[in-house]
């Protein structure tokens, strides 16, 4: 692997860092010369209305979206793209899993695989890209599914299940990984209003139990308010106000930020 | 010289060939039809996964030879295949299952695609979230899913070519209709073993037609 400027995982280095990024889609651009950075075990929720580059943000960090300019570095390693002799060269999917491995992610819509079964759905990735033992793997699934409240729908269908409890497993998928980053896209977006409630009482749990980073993209402000150490608003690809919970739900400065709360509170 | 000039139907010529169109007719037909099958699913397969992941210098070529296949008779394929590899293979069946293989391929790569495409994207972007492998993502999340979807499709393919294997008597393979045809010109008598020959192909593809209708109705 080719040296990079920063040392990777030296203190102080931010967990994310996104450097000038640039994300277009055609003539389109979604993020203009983005700037930000995420600290380790850190939480911080992205807002504003719909079209802002929330969702992006996330979807390039899970590698889903190319950068169009721009680098984003996780812990200090290059993510998409690197700079070598001046030159911006992409990172081959092979490096790119690398670190990946330490990225789990969270979806609107579960996307469980309805191919297999609950359990063979969580320790997929383990025991494929891990190398874990399947015993092992799936010790650790059981943990896992009690944790989230799903053991006892280890051998279901995923397509068998409510939504609220198809995404408790999703999480567990996630987890089962052992990220260091977990990026949540809207995880109660698709859900009937009585299971918003189970699936966040998980997430406070584990916010509250684990040191993981957290990159959130919530309509739930209470949630938002719940977890996160810093939310960030946005508007047309920019953050236009940053600050705590505490503040930026109480008295937000940006007049765009006030409206948009308003709207949604 | 017809021994009974006015019945059209004569039941001892029916009885007559009858063990021969089932046993060695029907019988070289069913090994055509399963070998070329499974030739076509395994084929079709790869070249539906050759087509949506490589790029433009492999999937370029693959995609002509496809839609050459495609648009080239059977029976020419046939002929063609039999007279450039007759001097190096011995067993015209054998070249018979390649080219019906091959021929069918090309469809079942279509029906496959199809099937590919019905996968959801956030399959794939599941699969990436957990970093599956490239490979690990076709071949446990996107296969099985695609897969199932096409089902019924593939086992409408199957039967199609087990009704054409009859092509196979251009070059020589001893199959039902060949069967049927040495029958005739021997005996002068044609009704019955090719009547015979046409019923044993209904009551095979009629059952497994009602058998893949009812797989689509479990599978929708």
């Amino acid at each position: 692997m080719p040296e990079n400027a920063a040392t990777p995982g030296a203190p102080g280095t931010p967990h994310i860092e996104f450097r000038d990024v640039v994300k277009r889609f055609g003539s389109n651009t979604v993020l203009d010369n983005l700037n930000f950075t995420v600290d380790k075990g850190e939480r911080v929720t992205l807002i504003g209305p719909s079209g802002s580059g929330k969702t992006t943000i996330l979807r390039l960090v899970m590698t889903l979206e190319e950068l169009t300019g721009g680098y984003i570095h996780i812990g200090g390693t290059p993510l998409q793209y690197e700079e070598v002799g001046g030159k911006r060269v992409r990172i081959s999917d092979k490096r790119r899993r690398r670190t990946t491995t330490d990225i789990g992610m969270v979806f609107q819509h579960f996307n469980l695989f309805p191919n297999m079964t609950v359990m063979e759905n969580i320790i997929e990735a383990p025991v494929n890209v891990m190398g874990l033992k399947k015993a092992e793997a799936e010790a650790k699934a059981e943990a896992l599914l009690e944790k989230v409240g799903m053991a006892w729908k280890k051998d279901a269908r995923p397509s068998s299940l409510s939504g609220g409890q198809q995404q408790r497993i999703a999480i567990a998928r996630a987890l089962a990984m052992d990220p260091e980053i977990l990026l949540l896209d809207e995880v109660t977006s698709a859900l009937d209003p009585e299971l918003v409630g189970e699936v966040l009482a998980v997430l406070e749990d584990i916010a509250a139990e684990t040191d993981i980073s957290m990159l959130i993209v919530t309509h739930e402000m209470q949630f938002a308010r719940d977890v996160s150490n810093r939310v960030m608003m946005f508007d047309k690809g920019a953050v236009i106000e940053e600050a705590t919970p505490e503040k930026i739900f109480s008295e937000p400065e940006n007049q765009r930020t006030q409206d948009f709360l308003r709207a949604v509170l | 010289m017809n021994p009974e000039p006015n019945s059209w139907w004569d039941w001892e010529h029916a009885i007559a060939v009858f063990p021969d169109l089932l046993l060695q007719g029907f019988k070289i037909t069913l090994v055509a039809t399963v070998l070329g099958t499974l030739l076509a699913l395994v084929l079709g397969l790869i070249v539906a996964i050759i087509r949506r992941s490589t790029p433009p210098i492999i999937n370029g070529p693959v995609t002509w030879i496809v839609e050459f296949i495609r648009m080239t008779p059977l029976v020419v394929q046939l002929v063609f295949a039999n007279l450039v590899l007759s001097p190096y293979v011995d067993s015209s069946l054998a070249i018979g299952i390649w080219v019906l293989g091959i021929h069918y391929t090309t469809y079942m790569a279509e029906v496959y695609r199809a099937g590919i495409d019905s996968v959801p994207k956030g399959q794939w972007e599941a699969a990436t979230a957990l970093s599956l492998p490239r490979l690990r993502t076709w071949r446990a999340v996107v296969v099985p899913q695609a897969v199932r979807n096409t089902l019924p499709a593939l086992g409408n393919y199957a039967i199609s070519m087990f009704k054409e294997t009859p092509f196979l008597f251009v070059i020589y393979v001893p199959e039902l209709l060949n069967v049927a045809q040495n029958y005739g010109s021997t005996h002068f008598r044609y009704t019955e073993a090719i009547t015979l020959a046409g019923l044993i192909f209904l009551a095979a593809s009629y059952p497994t037609s009602l058998l893949i209708r009812r797989l689509e109705k479990k599978l929708a």
